[in-house]
């Protein structure tokens, strides 16, 4: 369950959130829209407890961030733009390093089995600078599912996967809602992100301009058409 | 338990990117061997007492190669963005700094090992191994202390190349002057008495960089 009140954040006088107040529970599958700037990769940051909010309230699962940030990490997966892996390592041995990090008992038999879920269990002993943009996408995500997290927090996940891939990432989705698992994650590809969630909000200047679900506006399409609405209607 | 665990994670890895890539320990080991054949040349040492001058030529050749290595820490975890991973793991800051610090110290240590024995050849130095290699490791261990906080502050500046050596050679002087002062001594083979208050200078830095790096890192690294 993802929790903010009032979450603001300056980087030196620029204010890349403002007075940000949303509730995800646990099980939905939420999408974060936005135009380039609007703070969305800031938001995230700031739940994964990679970055400290100017103000307000965050809390993981009910564990207040900053301050219970160690124990809130426990249950956060998170994707960003890169893949946070190591290229001159195997997938192998990047995995059973994030799995020494969080402390996961029998880490091999974890690996493997993360490794099927994402499809690049074949892939293991492959340096991860061998793989294509795709296959360190999965990598990726093997790391972010690796400690059994109850928070996933994706930016962009979307971004160079194939279409074998995406089937990947819808079926982590659906996986995570059937599982009780919260999923917040930034997207600019609506046809390919939007099939699986349960709510969608546009975030604008630092501002949740639109929070709505899904049977508001149905499919992709409709989603844009909010979305263009809510671009249209305030000027930057 | 974990902390150690995590620390012995981070610092394996350390020692697995490096081996494979060899991209610090290679410039360090070329960049000492070059600093030694150009001080070799520049000072043409016939007639000069390499006991007294030695020392320092060998600190500078530490120094400059390690803060190759050095610079190499924290730049490739913010260039592949693989710094993030470590920060989102429940792991104690703190594991992360020592992870680091120690592999540096490791890295500093081999261009040391093979620096010395070159440094020998090179100036037809005779020294006494005992207690001196006991000496430069305590040098290092200030130096890898106070260089990785300070490589972790200048990666995450724009121009970390530049930044690095501003902000760490200021601070390594009460650790360079020990560290020379000490060397003399051994090189010499003075009585321990004559040169106690540098060691204790040295290890009073090292205790104190350690702590006070150990403690600040979370704050260096955090957003």
């Amino acid at each position: 369950m993802i929790e903010t009140l009032k979450l603001e954040k300056a980087f030196g006088y620029r204010q890349a959130l403002k007075s940000t107040t949303l509730t995800v529970d646990a099980g939905q599958v939420v999408a974060l829209a936005g135009p380039n700037g609007a703070g969305k990769s800031t938001l995230l940051r700031i739940l994964a407890t990679l970055s400290r909010p100017t103000r307000g309230r965050v809390a993981i699962n009910r564990i207040e961030i900053p301050e219970g940030a160690m124990a809130a990490r426990a249950n956060i997966g998170y994707v960003g733009h890169q893949t946070l892996l190591y290229d001159e390592l195997t997938v192998y041995e990047n995995l059973r390093y994030y799995a020494r990090l969080y402390a996961i008992d029998k880490s091999d038999a974890r690996i493997r089995e993360v490794a099927k879920q994402v499809g690049i269990e074949k892939r293991l002993t492959d340096t991860v600078r061998t793989l294509s943009r795709g296959y360190q996408q999965r990598a990726a995500l093997a790391r972010a599912l690796l400690h059994r997290p109850r928070v996933l927090l994706f930016d962009e996940p979307w971004t160079g996967l194939d279409q074998n891939s995406s089937s990947v990432l819808n079926a982590i989705f659906e996986n995570a809602r059937q599982s009780g698992i919260t999923v917040l994650f930034s997207t600019h590809e609506f046809e390919r992100s939007l099939n699986a969630v349960d709510r969608a909000l546009i975030l604008r200047n630092g501002k949740i301009v639109y929070d709505g679900a899904k049977s508001e506006w149905n499919d992709a399409a409709g989603f844009a058409q909010v979305y263009a609405e809510q671009m249209g209607a305030r000027k930057v | 338990m974990n902390f150690f665990r995590q620390l012995f994670a981070i610092l394996a890895k350390e020692l697995a990117v490096e081996f494979r890539t060899r991209e610090a320990l290679s410039a360090m080991l070329v960049f000492a061997l070059l600093v030694l054949v150009i001080f070799n040349f520049a000072f043409e040492l016939q007639g000069i007492d390499i006991k007294i001058l030695g020392p320092g030529i060998l600190w500078v050749a530490f120094c400059f190669s390690g803060i190759l290595g050095l610079g190499r820490s924290f730049a490739r975890e913010r260039d592949k963005g693989s710094m993030d991973g470590m920060l989102l793991a429940p792991v104690d800051r703190g594991a992360i700094y020592l992870g680091k610090a120690a592999a540096n110290f490791l890295f500093i240590v081999i261009m040391e090992a093979v620096t010395l024995p070159l440094f020998v050849i090179l100036f037809n130095a005779s020294v006494e191994w005992f207690p001196l290699v006991g000496y430069i490791l305590l040098g290092t261990i200030g130096f890898a202390a106070v260089g990785t906080l300070l490589s972790a502050i200048a990666a995450s500046t724009r121009m970390r190349e530049v930044m690095l050596p501003v902000l760490l050679f200021p601070v390594l002087i009460p650790l360079l002057v020990a560290s020379v002062k000490i060397t003399q001594g051994a090189f010499q083979n003075l009585p321990l008495s004559d040169y106690q208050g540098w060691l204790n200078l040295l290890i009073a830095y090292d205790v104190i960089f350690l702590v006070v790096a150990y403690l600040t890192f979370e704050f260096v690294v955090e957003e």
